[in-house]
């Protein structure tokens, strides 16, 4: 097959719908374009039939005793808003602490900041080098004032899997809640919330192939019973948890995209892995000072998250625009900061300026992978050419004992 | 980010990559910004009896606004006395290279480098003069 450019190599930022879940959606435009919460005619009943259908897939695929546990949202940014601000809200009696790592989506960061200025405790966690936190230092950060620990399950950047299960069993343990922000690794490492002890896991459809706009926040409602304050006032729709009328081809798209999630992610895994492997080997085979940033061992399938030494990202990213990547370089961000992510593991700036983040995904052919993998070899090489730093790096002059003008 | 034609011209097919013998006395050597902050420049001059620079180099670790800020100074530098091309500004490249506003740092970071060249260049012709001078 001939290669189509560029070549998509971000997953991670959103992926394209499956024709079978697009197939799937069609009908809800136009045909049984019934509101599901119309309880007096067929329209409706055909909608909320269609929503349940696709809420017990989901219910499925995140290990839900009960599709009852899974509330739609219109992404994963609002349902974890909703699950941070409305366990808070409801729970501020008994409690004011939170626990999340520093490693979270903004949408975590951003909603306990909020929280902060409204009175809460919040306590960032550190990671590892391999980006992982430390089970024991949630147990450790527990008071009797913490009412949830928020731990995602795989990160976005680095791809980095959290011991999601030994946070479970501390959080059980100590009777607080746990949420996840579960988006980039449900589908494609294993995950079930039932048997890690997860009480809350923010999800969303356009990371597994379904379409953008539309999310859910599974909600415990057995051993505990989690309960919400709800953050959308309206018509009550979702069990008073999110009022709001359903967006139901994008359910219907949700659930059939949950539905190939639990029945080919692990094939998909796999097939996206050995193409990661690929492309990992062939970079590293050919060039020097290559860093993997995140863990070896627990990592997205799909993810290979690469610092490039003495190579600024942004520029690589101008001589590999034949394919779709990102960077943590600070200058691809509009703060100008690099990424906070790497800062965090301790990879230093200059590293966190040179990193790539290649994100692989279901449709990604071992065609491209040869394809990229030798673009990125040549660019790496012309642009190392043209580096003051590689240059300096060969002479052998250490990089670190040199008098920056910072500016 | 949309880059400028120019900015893309310049990043794809640079001017003058390459290095100068720094221990020439004829040669300015000017090495500006950090690792740490995403962008270093190197940038040489080999300046003639005459005071015009024969040649300019560069290499630069930095995105493609600042890999076509510096290849725009050299091409600008080159045949030019050392008095012109001290007269450069960064807001004359902005305008070349249509920067936008968070990229302008790329071109004070070029003007450093030329004035930082240049610098360098003197320092080491006032260092033999005195050691000419110093040997009669």
């Amino acid at each position: 097959m001939a290669l189509s450019f560029p070549i998509f190599m971000d997953y991670h930022s959103t992926t394209p719908v499956d024709p079978r879940v697009l197939e799937a959606m069609l009908p809800y435009f136009t045909q049984k374009f019934g509101n599901a919460a119309s309880r007096n005619h067929a329209y409706g009943w055909v909608a909320e039939e269609a929503v349940d259908h696709a809420r017990e897939r989901i219910a499925k695929l995140v290990g839900a005793q009960s599709e009852k546990e899974i509330v739609f949202t219109s992404g994963a940014t609002e349902s974890n808003n909703l699950a941070l601000k409305g366990v808070a809200e409801f729970y501020k009696d008994k409690g004011n602490h939170i626990i999340t790592t520093v490693l979270e989506h903004k949408a975590v960061l951003d909603t306990c900041k909020r929280l902060e200025a409204e009175g809460f405790r919040v306590t960032y966690l550190p990671v590892a080098k391999d980006g992982r936190v430390d089970p024991d230092d949630v147990k450790k950060a527990i008071t009797d004032q913490t009412i949830l620990v928020s731990v995602m399950f795989a990160n976005n950047e680095i791809g980095t899997v959290q011991p999601l299960a030994e946070i479970g069993k501390i959080t059980r343990e100590k009777g607080v809640l746990l949420h996840t922000d579960a988006v980039q690794g449900l589908g494609k490492v294993p995950f079930d919330a039932q048997a890690m002890n997860v009480d809350l896991a923010s999800i969303t459809a356009h990371k597994m192939y379904g379409p953008k706009g539309v999310g859910a926040l599974f909600v415990r409602r057995s051993k505990p019973r989690v309960r919400l304050a709800a953050q959308m006032d309206g018509g009550g729709h979702e069990r008073g948890n999110r009022s709001g009328t359903l967006n139901v081809p994008g359910i219907v798209g949700f659930g059939k995209a949950a539905q190939m999630m639990s029945e080919e992610g692990e094939a998909d895994s796999a097939k996206i892995l050995a193409l990661r492997e690929r492309l990992h080997k062939k970079i590293t085979g050919a060039l020097d000072e290559v860093h993997l940033n995140g863990s070896v061992r627990d990592r997205l399938p799909g993810n290979l998250n690469l610092s490039f030494s003495f190579v600024e990202g942004e520029a690589m990213m101008m001589a590999i625009k034949d394919v779709a990547v990102s960077s943590g370089s600070a200058c691809t961000s509009a703060s100008l900061e690099p990424s906070y992510v790497l800062r965090a593991l301790g990879v230093g700036d200059e590293l966190a300026h040179s990193s790539i983040r290649f994100g692989l995904g279901r449709f990604n052919t071992e065609e491209e992978v040869d394809f990229v993998a030798n673009l990125v070899i040549d660019k790496v090489q012309k642009l190392r050419d043209m580096s003051p730093l590689y240059e300096m790096f060969k002479e052998g002059i250490d990089l670190n004992s040199v008098q920056w003008t910072a500016h | 980010m949309a880059y400028s034609d120019k900015v893309i011209e310049h990043a794809e097919n640079p001017r003058n990559v390459g290095t100068l013998n720094k221990d020439d006395d004829s040669v300015g050597t000017g090495l500006v910004g950090a690792p740490a902050c995403g962008d270093v420049m190197r940038l040489q001059i080999k300046v003639g009896e005459n005071g015009v620079i024969e040649d300019a180099k560069f290499k630069t670790f930095g995105c493609g606004s600042a890999i076509a800020s510096s290849s725009l100074a050299t091409e600008w530098i080159k045949g030019k006395s050392i008095d012109e091309a001290e007269a450069i500004k960064n807001s004359d490249i902005v305008a070349e290279l249509n920067l936008p506003p968070v990229k302008i740092h790329c071109s004070v970071l070029a003007e450093d480098a030329i004035k930082s060249a240049i610098a360098d260049y003197r320092a080491k012709q006032a260092a033999k003069k005195a050691v000419t001078e110093g040997a009669k």
